[in-house]
């Protein structure tokens, strides 16, 4: 009996690795999804803030700019390039991932440009982030737009990081792991952005 | 038992001597890459804690000075000028502003610092990785980074005391407009912006290890760990982490927002304000909306720093009272109810904004709910300890001590739960005497708990027994000696954040009491040089340690005296039970003593073994012979 118990570590019936009753997603993946997590958090509280600040005292009336319907569309095409590029990578087709990758990109950043510009006929229409004229309404326009933005930089760098492999070949479909992760970041900040688009567009 | 443990460490000291052999063939650790940027958890946790600990001593050393204005408001302070140059005024007093600035630092450090990344920090990352059977954390770069935020966040805290205006000093919840305008107080200029650079870098620190400790917790269990058989700490750990990540991107939200009302001249928080006379420009703003955004992540900060003390509680609690824990599932469902609790109760901190009423009352009925799942924990507690075979270690005595702490604390919450008590309550130092004992004593009594606890596993070698005792005693008594007076002080009225009470006549009648409370405080805080000498001492001269020195089941105690980068030298164990085998019944008649490890099968242990875990070999055996016969066919 006491022999039997000794020294578990060489045991060799017990010695399988991690496997078990471990969740089958990739640790990396399942972090991906946490860090998406705590940015909807961040969000969250910030539209809130709006809505309590819209709901008290007189909010600044405002029109949503044209061009945020554009982004919108923008945003949307580039989601759906982003999947056909996905597609490929499981398909093994190396030209297609190129192609979708870089459209996607070019689109990610044209959104950016867009954003930019949106920001310009808010100005021209007299909704200011800061400064005496500003209200508070109109800077979390600017504050939401923004700091999604930011997270579209980020999103563009892991593009980048994703079309460089794919031109080195590096993506197939054995290796799909990170044009996977891509595709679900660019996702969300697509449908994050869909959300704070229609948000305005009904408190407003 | 005597041959077991003997061929047990034989057989590891075998491992250790390969693994370091290894070591030599690879060359793959340098001095850098070992101590400085390592990404070995333990190598992290150890960071974690000596730059906590650093930072506890900072925070406590504070405390004693403005300890000093508060209890002894004639003393001459002339001789602190070469530390705190001049915060001392040419009257050899501290600079009332200075003291703010010593207030919201102490805040600041203790709660963030010392009690998030000191506590979660330390042993999150020591201990998941260890318990649940798993060679790191699920990414060692992420962990390492989560480390050098919080060090970059330490560096500019520190910093910011050197600042000529002085570091922040609108209290260590920075409510706006007093931390958004420069003018309000000196250290609301570029004070201010280091705490918030700080705690930017602070949160992305914390989010790193958040998300790292949960996937970790989920994805890399060995094999036979199932959640049901999760030690209580790894449990606690693991909701600890989705709290802080449920939460401090909301801090994140906030700040940014304040960031930009203090630079950029919008008006998220701010209306309506005169300072000389001259109307601000802001507009439209509201600082409630800053409060209800701050204590969105405030409140569930406060079981950020509290569970994983609880959790370090449980194990040493279950583990020195030689019984298993009492109600494990009432444990783990409690920790879950605190954790969904803490996120609707935060506006209880803010019943005398001039929130509506009613709402007040909806804050106040799911506030003192809370008290139900707390109880539960209590009450568990103390019948694990009931009819216990209880050996007093040290770390058993903080864990105790934790117990008592969190029970004397907990009940003046459901006083100040109540928002019509906390009218005349709130922001006196009842409210600073029931926090300090139930979120800032307790949370610092688990640390040391667990610092006593795994040192061995840390180091390799054993803290002295005897001076913990001393520095046991004396902290706990102590702390008791602070906190409790401060009540009676609270109700009668005392306002916390003064500078001085000696202008007003209802402040004379109790000066005595002040100068002991800080009289007790200077007591305890000298006390903890014990604990220093102790922990420094013990790491490079103590005594080594046994491989299983308090004779435990959880998974850690099966690697050698001090693991290597893989923790296992061999294979990953398998679990086979849960971690609280302690005392079972007929366990000598299969060889063992009064605790089974949960790496050892049920089929080992026919004699103790319960009627269900009976059944639980059987269905085993069936898939193993099934399996057997698969492997024939092919």
């Amino acid at each position: 009996m006491k022999v039997n118990k000794l020294n578990p570590p060489t045991n060799n019936t017990i010695s399988q690795e991690n496997k078990g009753v471990a969740l089958s997603m990739h640790p990396r993946k399942f972090a991906l999804w946490l860090f998406i997590v705590s940015i909807t958090m961040m969000f969250a509280a910030l539209t809130s803030a709006y809505i309590v600040k819209f709901t008290e005292g007189q909010p600044l009336v405002f029109d949503i700019p044209i061009m945020f319907w554009i982004t919108s569309v923008v945003i949307i095409v580039s989601s759906l390039t982003m999947h056909l590029a996905y597609t490929a990578a499981k398909k093994n087709n190396t030209k297609n991932i190129k192609m979708f990758m870089t459209i996607t990109s070019v689109l990610g950043v044209i959104f950016l440009v867009g954003q930019w510009y949106a920001w310009a006929e808010l100005v021209q229409a007299g909704v200011f982030f800061a400064g005496s004229k500003s209200a508070p309404t109109g800077s979390f326009i600017y504050v939401f737009s923004g700091v999604h933005g930011i997270h579209i930089i980020s999103g563009l760098v892991f593009l980048l990081i994703t079309l460089r492999l794919a031109f080195q070949n590096k993506i197939n479909s054995e290796k799909t792991s990170v044009i996977e992760m891509c595709a679900t970041y660019w996702h969300f900040l697509d449908i994050l952005w869909i959300y704070l688009f229609v948000f305005l567009l009904l408190n407003h | 038992m005597e041959l077991h443990n003997h061929g047990q460490s034989a057989v590891a000291e075998a491992h250790t001597h390969d693994h370091h052999h290894d070591e030599h063939e690879h060359h793959e650790d340098g001095f850098i890459r070992k101590y400085i940027f390592s990404e070995d958890h333990k190598t992290i946790a150890k960071q974690f804690l000596i730059l906590g600990l650093m930072w506890a001593f900072m925070g406590g050393a504070m405390s004693v000075i403005f300890r000093l204005q508060l209890g002894f408001p004639d003393f001459n302070l002339e001789w602190l000028r070469p530390i705190l140059g001049t915060w001392i005024n040419e009257t050899g007093k501290l600079e009332q502003e200075k003291y703010l600035a010593l207030v919201t630092m102490h805040g600041t450090i203790m709660v963030f610092f010392v009690l998030t990344a000191g506590l979660s920090g330390t042993f999150s990352n020591f201990l998941i990785p260890l318990q649940v059977g798993a060679r790191d954390m699920a990414s060692g770069f992420m962990n390492m980074l989560s480390f050098w935020f919080f060090f970059l966040a330490s560096v500019v805290m520190f910093t910011s005391l050197f600042l000529e205006t002085g570091p922040a000093s609108g209290g260590w919840v920075i409510y706006p407009p007093l931390s958004a305008l420069p003018e309000a107080v000196p250290g609301s200029g570029a004070g201010m912006t280091y705490w918030l650079i700080s705690m930017a870098l602070f949160i992305v620190s914390s989010l790193l290890g958040g998300i790292n400790y949960i996937t970790t917790v989920i994805n890399m269990r060995t094999k036979g760990l199932s959640f049901a058989r999760l030690p209580l700490t790894i449990w606690a750990f693991f909701l600890t982490a989705i709290i802080g990540l449920l939460s401090f991107p909301v801090l994140f939200a906030a700040a940014l927002l304040l960031i930009f009302d203090r630079s950029m001249g919008t008006s998220f928080f701010l209306s309506d304000i005169y300072i000389g006379g001259k109307a601000l420009h802001h507009q439209g703003g509201s600082a409630i909306l800053f409060q209800h955004l701050f204590w969105f992540l405030g409140h569930p900060e406060v079981y950020i720093v509290l569970l994983p003390a609880l959790g370090i509680t449980s194990e040493i609690i279950a583990t020195n009272a030689r019984k298993p824990i009492f109600g494990y599932r009432a444990m783990v469902g409690s920790m879950i109810g605190i954790g969904v609790l803490s996120f609707i109760v935060w506006a209880h901190h803010m019943f005398v904004t001039g929130m509506n009423p009613f709402l007040g009352t909806i804050f106040m009925l799911l506030t003192l709910i809370i008290a139900v799942p707390s109880a539960v924990k209590a009450f568990n507690y103390i019948t694990t300890l009931w009819k216990g075979n209880i050996i007093f270690t040290p770390a058993m005595l903080f864990s105790i001590g934790l117990v008592s702490l969190f029970i004397s604390g907990g009940v003046t919450g459901i006083v100040l739960g109540n928002n019509a008590l906390d009218i005349q309550l709130h922001d006196t130092y009842f409210v600073v005497a029931h926090f300090h004992l139930v979120m800032g004593s307790a949370s610092f009594f688990g640390m040391m708990a667990g610092v006593y606890h795994w040192f061995p596993k840390m180091f390799g070698r054993m803290m002295d027994d005897k001076l913990g005792y001393v520095h046991f005693w004396l902290t706990f008594i102590g702390v008791y000696l602070v906190f409790f007076p401060m009540h009676y002080i609270g109700i009668a009225g005392f306002p916390r954040r003064y500078y001085s009470f000696s202008t007003f006549d209802f402040g004379k009648s109790y000066a005595d009491l002040n100068m002991f409370i800080s009289a007790a405080a200077i007591i305890t805080f000298s006390a903890q040089a014990l604990f220093a000498f102790n922990f420094v001492y013990s790491i490079f001269r103590g005594r080594l340690a046994p491989l299983n020195p308090w004779d435990s089941n959880t998974l850690e105690w099966t690697t050698p005296r001090v693991p290597g980068h893989g923790n296992w030298p061999g294979a990953i164990p398998t679990v086979h039970r849960w971690p609280y085998d302690y005392s079972k019944p007929d366990a000598d008649k299969d060889g063992f003593t009064d605790f089974i490890p949960q790496h050892i099968p049920f089929s080992q242990t026919p004699n103790s073994n319960f009627e269900h875990e009976n059944d639980l070999i059987a269905k085993q055996e069936g898939k193993k012979n099934s399996g057997d016969n698969e492997h024939k066919h092919h």
